[in-house]
């Protein structure tokens, strides 16, 4: 777990001008990059998956914050996908778009060790400190380096 | 104050952990003490009893059932959707403080929620429609592996043993030979125990379907009455329908047991003894007499009707038995065509072989075409359906229709008309081709048995496309509405109007 290819995110995985269009369009988006980066094997399948999770509910947060997420077969290994849209993507929140995009991707089969990581990024999630660094970050590297550090602390 | 809290969402990696988080931090900021119970998908720490018995107040975020709810009974509680926690803990918190305050100071033991105070009540908690999903979802995840295991042991005992491995009804053949001792050397032998063993494990599929629907409502005090209930479904013949209905009635009941008030000396024994009494007695004599003795009497009139039509047009007779083989999948209507097929094979007479091929093929459509929809579809299904899908395809080549039960007992209302559609379509079809068959069971391991055996499989082919399509077309309409219930904190009017393209599986037949 020490090792950069199975850090939780990279600055590869990471789109500070992400597509916008609509909600499928970003987290395609952020899916090829995780496809690219070999940690999903089957973009459909993944993509797949998100919708059926999506379908129960809708991932958008109040605080401009969409969370796309599911477990899936296509998964290797935990992993974030993090887009930051200028325009905002609706992810069905009450109070309106999100401009932060955090693609969580979980293995099918994960044991608990693997799932603490996401654990950790979820519980960051609600602190404001957390989003307004990652709104104000000016590069990818930047973004990953930042994110990599909270989850691991 | 102390507070004790669980938070649990359905995928378990993010809301879970990130209302706990809110509900910490909110607590911290109150001056409060917390401690969460995060049932996810990292593992989670029990609450101690320690932290339990000290609590004032108990609070619920989750949009799927809390695990072992019993240890708060004693505790004032508040139940929200998970999403209400991560935006609005700090009024949560709040709320639970009056909750506290209102409390008695003695909250009789084994009475939950006594005290939760008016304003908690009004809009907490999932909906209703999606707590009823969520209770039979956790039935069917459990039922799954058991179609799986019993299911592919089934095939895998007719394709060494021969259809004949059943035969006859009183006195099957599998019994025979494991009874006269396990001969190594002997293929059918092997076959036989696989076949024995499949017979196991398939006999607790209606069981386990009741008794987890109503353990998933009133936790383990409901196991007993739930798994008795459905054993009785099976004795009585009245089939996973009938495991449903014993399931949600021993859920319910257990429910309202539970809002007694009941002297301090009985509540001790209640979850132990006096619940699971009571309860397993209530739904048994229901089972028996309400729901047995009518399904019953409906057997038996739907076996005669059928002999008093032996001169009715072929393809309409082979299009009535479709959709009843597909209606119940080993229920009293599936039970009742399939009987009068092989009754037929005692004196076989060319009708009654194409009645007999008409039957088999129609059985075998609804594990195939779920099996197809969960390929051709993949975001209409659960992960677990998906992966009940993949053996589907050999329990619907082998006439294994209970493969298809998981998903029938998922969504009913869709599914079920779908597959009877599909189910008609081929037996009329077959009567239709004149597909004849002498064996009563078999599956594709038949087909080298069969009279016009290639129009056997297309009638085949033709009513899983059929059933496929329209499950899918259904499901994707389904999918498609906002959810009413999206969001216990009104989300429902905003959530987006999905824009799945529109079904396109083309039927080809």
């Amino acid at each position: 777990m020490t090792t950069s290819s199975t850090a939780l995110i990279t600055s590869d995985l990471v789109d500070l001008d992400l597509p916008s269009a609509d909600r499928r369009t970003a987290v395609r988006a952020l899916a090829e990059r995780l496809v690219a980066a070999g940690r999903v094997t089957d973009l459909e399948q993944f993509l797949a998956d998100i919708e059926a999770r999506e379908a129960q509910m809708p991932t958008g947060l109040d605080g401009g914050i969409g969370i796309p997420h599911c477990r899936s077969a296509a998964v290797t290994v935990p992993t974030l996908g993090f887009g930051r849209s200028a325009t905002g993507v609706d992810f069905g929140a009450e109070d309106g778009p999100a401009d932060l995009v955090f693609l969580i991707a979980a293995p099918a089969g994960g044991g608990d060790d693997h799932m603490t990581v996401l654990a950790a990024l979820a519980r960051r999630l609600v602190r404001s400190s957390f989003k307004d660094t990652l709104r104000s970050a000016t590069d990818a590297a930047e973004a990953a380096d930042f994110i990599a550090k909270e989850v691991s602390a | 104050m102390k507070i004790v809290a669980v938070t649990a969402c359905p995928t378990g990696i993010a809301h879970t952990y990130m209302a706990a988080e809110a509900l910490e931090v909110a607590a911290e900021e109150a001056g409060h003490t917390i401690t969460v119970e995060t049932q996810g998908s990292a593992g989670s720490t029990p609450l101690t009893a320690a932290q339990l018995a000290e609590a004032d107040a108990a609070i619920f975020a989750a949009d799927v059932e809390v695990r072992d709810k019993d240890r708060f009974a004693h505790l004032p509680l508040l139940q929200v959707g998970v999403k209400k926690a991560i935006s609005g803990a700090p009024g949560l918190i709040t709320q639970a403080e009056e909750a506290a305050a209102n409390a008695p100071a003695t909250a009789p033991a084994g009475t939950p929620a006594a005290a939760t105070p008016a304003g908690a009540k009004a809009p907490a908690g999932p909906g209703a429609a999606s707590r009823v999903r969520a209770w039979l979802m956790t039935g069917v995840s459990f039922v799954i592996p058991f179609v799986a295991a019993g299911g592919l042991l089934i095939a895998l005992g007719f394709a060494l043993g021969g259809y004949q491995i059943n035969l006859p009804e009183d006195a099957p053949l599998y019994e025979t030979i494991l009874s006269n001792g396990f001969d190594v050397g002997s293929i059918t032998a092997w076959g036989a125990l696989a076949f024995g063993i499949g017979s196991a494990a398939f006999s607790f599929l209606v069981p386990v379907l009741s008794g987890y629907i109503a353990y998933a409502m009133a936790d383990r005090p409901a196991l007993v009455p739930g798994f008795v209930g459905g054993a009785v479904a099976v004795t009585t013949g009245a089939g996973f329908l009938g495991g449903l209905v014993s399931g949600f009635v021993a859920g319910g009941l257990v429910m309202w047991i539970k809002t007694w008030r009941v002297p301090r000396a009985l509540a001790g024994i209640m979850p132990v003894v006096v619940i699971p009494l009571l309860s397993s007695a209530v739904v048994g004599l229901l089972m028996y007499v309400v729901v047995g003795r009518p399904i019953a009497a409906a057997t038996d009139g739907l076996t005669s009707w059928l002999n008093g039509l032996s001169g009715t047009n072929a393809v309409l007779l082979g299009l009535l038995l479709g959709l009843m083989m597909c209606f119940d999948m080993g229920g009293p209507v599936n039970k009742a065509a399939y009987t009068f097929a092989v009754a037929g094979l005692t004196t076989p007479s060319a009708t009654a072989l194409t009645i007999m091929a008409a039957v088999m093929a129609a059985g075998m459509v609804p594990p195939l075409a779920m099996a197809l929809a969960t390929v051709v579809r993949k975001s209409l299904f659960s992960e677990v359906e998906r992966e009940n899908g993949r053996a589907a395809w050999l329990l619907g080549a082998s006439f294994i229709s209970e493969g298809a039960i998981p998903f029938a007992a998922a969504d009913p209302f869709r599914v079920i008309p779908s597959i009877m559609a599909g189910g008609a379509v081929t037996g009329a079809l077959s009567m239709a081709f004149g597909a004849t068959l002498r064996a009563p069971h078999g599956g594709v391991f038949v087909v080298p048995l069969m009279g016009n055996p290639l129009g056997f499989l297309a009638a085949v082919v033709a009513g899983t496309l059929v059933a496929t399509t329209l499950v899918v077309v259904l499901k994707s309409f389904a999918h498609r509405r906002p959810r009413a219930t999206a969001g216990p904190d009104g989300a429902a009017g905003t959530a987006p109007v999905e824009a799945t393209p529109a079904a396109t599986v083309a039927v080809t037949a």
